[in-house]
């Protein structure tokens, strides 16, 4: 086995990985760091974020009103510790990308403009027309080259961490073009691997978002937090489920039902006018405008589609010139995915799985419980986004925890002192290197990868979805263990080393059965309704009972082991979240 | 939901069993509104799983997803089956050695990119405390355009100097280091010149345009070449003037 020694191993190479990276480099250049990802850093799904990300930078606004919007739009269940401290770095992190180059969208005298979003008060999100997320992550790529010390290991799938005696010691990584084993012995370990949408059916995430840093971690014994709030946004397109950016609505664009009536006003997130009003109707959360959608579709009046029901997002009046200056992207999607231009047609949306709220537990440093290990971006729970995050905050939390991460890794390794390769690393690396040769040599396995996958997709749909229920979520967590339990027995159908899809798609799918049912355990036994887990038999919060963070513990046998823990609160008391014209 | 059934002629090589490239045919029954990457993902998971291609995001932003579609380097999720007839022959992209199947090996294209700085150089470093630099919307659109390249090699592939001579840099490389030196904030052109103006950089295309016509995000990166040319030949021109360089 390939054996590579490093004093930081960085696992996934988009924007939280990036920016970790160059946090290690500049903290301290000495500092050997190898950056392992499944893709090539410009692959990773940082790349599809299209709106923005929020910081405060304008007279007008204030650090306050920004901790206050994530706070509330979490539904009070951010650590607002944490909350404090992402509003107070993010304006520093975005004009950092900016002297790095991100080629943000500008006023008129060159300085930096900034954008409406959901559930925000002041207009703060800063863009890149509407592919921000690209731009930030082929910035952080490129300016990532400066760097000597960062040495990329491209195409590397991970598949274990090595922990010993409760320390993170490094990982196992499959090199893809070889299928040869390798051994990252590191000081430190930061897994920024992105979200597990894929485990859903109908989701915005790409291909490569299957959980594989949550469940490597769990499988090691970190505690997978507040798991069972899954974000829907409002916006996708039936069928492929692409996003179409709350930036369409932040320039202007309005939901209608099948009638052309502005069916948000009838969800407390009204009056329709004047419009635009911040917090108000299309600008109100995401976890709101998705259940108003469910509730329209029950009173039957969605459009029905090929790909299902739908309702309208007009923007025929914005006018060629802004869509093609601000929303380019979303155009090309539109035509070319449901023929629609958006400059002269409605264009049909449906709510669709977006983000994971929740990921692996740390605390505001991105330290995870485990000495050594830390983690950062989509993957982790710091938690600023608690039961509902808001749009534009994700691409600024990767930047300020991403580059956190770095910092303390760099401090942990600094008293870490002289690593020995011991045997017991070594076991543990014999014996990830002998599961995977375990699945090449299984005769008979009659499981099939498309078929599991297709069962626990459908399963998660129908059952946790954006409302749930008691009898729905029994049924899915049964259907998801008999799935779990049916992959003990998957078929490896490609047994060749050089670059086996089918092999990481097997791996890929490990992950996302233990991701998805920490979703499915986490969400049956949280017996209220906050931001987005809606509970159609306990439809109130219950502060009393559940002003906590779920926390899924692994359990090789059987359900995850479901434990609580304290949300930190410092200046602002949980109360109504109000939205419409009430929150002006 | 009306389907048809498409013949996928697609080229297979595993470097493990099979001495050269061939073709292997898949006829797969598609949905009016797939893209060729749909097809793909339908062979992958019903047909044939022994397939190896590159994909993610399916929406023409990650770039992982070039092949060579009917002779046209494309991205498969833009690909749609309603621009085909019954039968798509598929390739890796040109111009790359085959890593495996439709997955080809893109070292060569990530030293190039490396080599030519892609990254701000700026003057000097301006404090953070001192927020961002003014750039007016002119000056962000002096260099936007060449902001837009994904990096999905669509152009190295149709590309015919590249072809030829796989020294010559490229027309992404090429394309991002003029994004670069066309930006406000960057005085880096001098420390890319050595390898954008070298034998093997502007000077090594013919301006076929192959690049810019098969470009996904019209990047241009043939009219991006033509501009740093004209701008390096003044260079070297004025070099001879008083005060010149020379």
């Amino acid at each position: 086995m390939k054996v590579v020694n490093t004093d930081v191993v960085i696992i996934g190479a988009g924007g939280a990985g990036l920016r970790a990276a160059i946090a290690v480099a500049e903290a301290d250049p000495t500092l050997s760091i190898a950056l392992v990802s499944k893709v090539y850093p410009m692959r990773s799904h940082t790349c599809a974020a299209e709106g923005g990300a929020a910081g405060v930078v304008k007279e007008t606004d204030s650090l306050d009103y920004h901790f206050n919007d994530t706070v509330s739009g979490g539904d009070w269940l951010t650590d607002q510790d944490a909350v404090d401290l992402f509003v107070n770095e993010i304006p520093k992190e975005l004009t950092l990308l900016e002297h790095w180059g991100c080629p943000w969208s500008r006023e008129d005298g060159g300085k930096v403009a900034v954008r409406a979003f959901g559930g925000m008060k002041i207009m703060r999100t800063w863009y890149a027309a509407d592919k921000t997320g690209f731009h930030m992550l082929h910035t952080l790529f490129q300016t990532s080259l400066k760097y000597s010390s960062i040495k990329r290991f491209d195409e590397y799938y991970t598949t274990d961490l090595m922990v010993d005696d409760g320390v993170c010691r490094g990982c196992t990584a499959l090199e893809m073009r070889s299928g040869e084993m390798t051994l990252f012995l590191g000081k430190s370990v930061i897994i920024c691997s992105g979200g597990a949408g894929r485990i859903f059916p109908f989701t915005t995430n790409g291909a490569i978002k299957t959980g594989d840093g949550m469940a490597m971690a769990y499988r090691a014994g970190v505690a997978l937090k507040d798991m069972e709030f899954v974000q829907y946004h409002p916006t996708g397109l039936p069928g492929s489920g692409i996003l179409l950016t709350e930036g369409c609505r932040g320039e202007g664009g309005l939901l209608v039902n099948k009638d052309g009536y502005r069916y948000l006003q009838d969800y407390d997130l009204g009056p329709p006018d004047p419009w635009p009003r911040l917090k108000a109707m299309e600008l109100g959360p995401r976890d709101r405008l998705s259940q108003a959608f469910y509730h329209e579709q029950k009173k039957g009046r969605t459009i029905p589609s090929k790909w299902g029901d739908v309702v309208h997002l007009d923007m025929r009046h914005l006018g060629e010139k802004k869509i093609n200056e601000r929303l380019p992207l979303v155009r090309d999607l539109s035509i070319s995915y449901v023929g629609a231009d958006p400059v002269t047609d409605l264009v049909p949306v449906r709510p669709v799985v977006h983000y994971m709220m929740g990921g692996i537990h740390t605390d505001i440093n991105a330290a995870t419980p485990m000495s050594g290990l830390y983690a950062a971006g989509e993957c982790a729970c710091v938690s600023i986004n608690g039961a509902n995050r808001l749009g534009s905050n994700s691409l600024g939390e990767l930047l300020v925890f991403g580059a956190r991460a770095g910092a303390h890794a760099v401090e942990y390794v600094k008293t870490a002192g002289s690593m020995e390769r011991d045997s017991l690393i070594e076991k543990q690396a014999a014996d990830a290197e002998s599961r995977i040769k375990a699945l090449f040599k299984r005769s008979g396995g009659k499981q099939r990868v498309a078929a599991l996958r297709r069962d626990m997709n459908m399963t998660l749909e129908e059952g946790c979805g954006i409302y749930r229920d008691e009898n729905s979520l029994i049924d899915t967590c049964t259907k998801i263990a008999d799935v779990r339990a049916r992959y003990r027995d998957v078929r490896l159908e490609d047994k060749s080393n050089v670059y086996n899809t089918d092999l990481y798609q097997t791996l890929e799918l490990g992950a996302m059965i233990e991701v998805a049912q920490t979703v499915a355990i986490s969400a049956l036994q949280r017996k209220e309704s906050r931001g987005a887990h809606q509970r159609l038999d306990h439809v109130t919060r219950d502060d009393e009972n559940y002003l906590k963070h779920t926390m899924a513990y692994h359990n090789a046998n059987g359900d995850p082991r479901i434990e609580y823990a304290d949300v930190v609160i410092t200046k602002s008391q949980p109360a109504a979240r109000v939205y419409g014209g009430a929150a002006a | 939901m009306s389907q048809r059934t498409m013949e996928l002629e697609v080229m297979r090589y595993r470097p493990e069993m099979d001495d050269k490239p061939f073709f292997q045919t898949y006829s797969v029954p598609c949905e009016e509104e797939w893209v060729v990457l749909d097809a793909l993902n339908y062979v992958k998971d019903e047909m044939d799983r022994t397939l190896s291609y590159r994909w993610s995001c399916h929406m023409f932003v990650c770039g992982s997803c070039g092949m060579v579609i009917n002779g046209e380097p494309k991205l498969a999720c833009k690909a749609f089956l309603r621009d085909y007839d019954g039968k798509i022959r598929i390739e890796p992209l040109h111009n790359f050695p085959i890593e495996r199947d439709l997955v080809i090996v893109q070292d060569d294209f990530i030293e190039k990119l490396e080599s030519v700085k892609p990254y701000i150089i700026p003057k000097q470093e301006k404090p953070l405390s001192e927020g961002e630099y003014l750039q007016t919307p002119a000056q962000l659109k002096a260099y936007k355009q060449y902001s837009m390249c994904m990096n999905c090699l669509l152009c190295y592939s149709a590309c015919p100097q590249y072809g030829l001579e796989e020294k010559f840099v490229g027309p992404a490389a090429l394309a991002l280091a003029h994004r670069y030196n066309m930006d406000s904030r960057d005085v880096g052109r001098s420390a890319r010149e050595h390898v954008v103006a070298s034998h093997d950089g502007i000077w090594a295309c013919s301006f076929v345009g192959a690049c810019s016509q098969v470009c996904p995000k019209d990047v241009d990166p043939a009219g991006a070449i033509q501009q740093v040319k004209f701008s390096s030949a003044v260079d070297y021109l004025t070099s001879f003037l008083p005060g010149g360089k020379r």
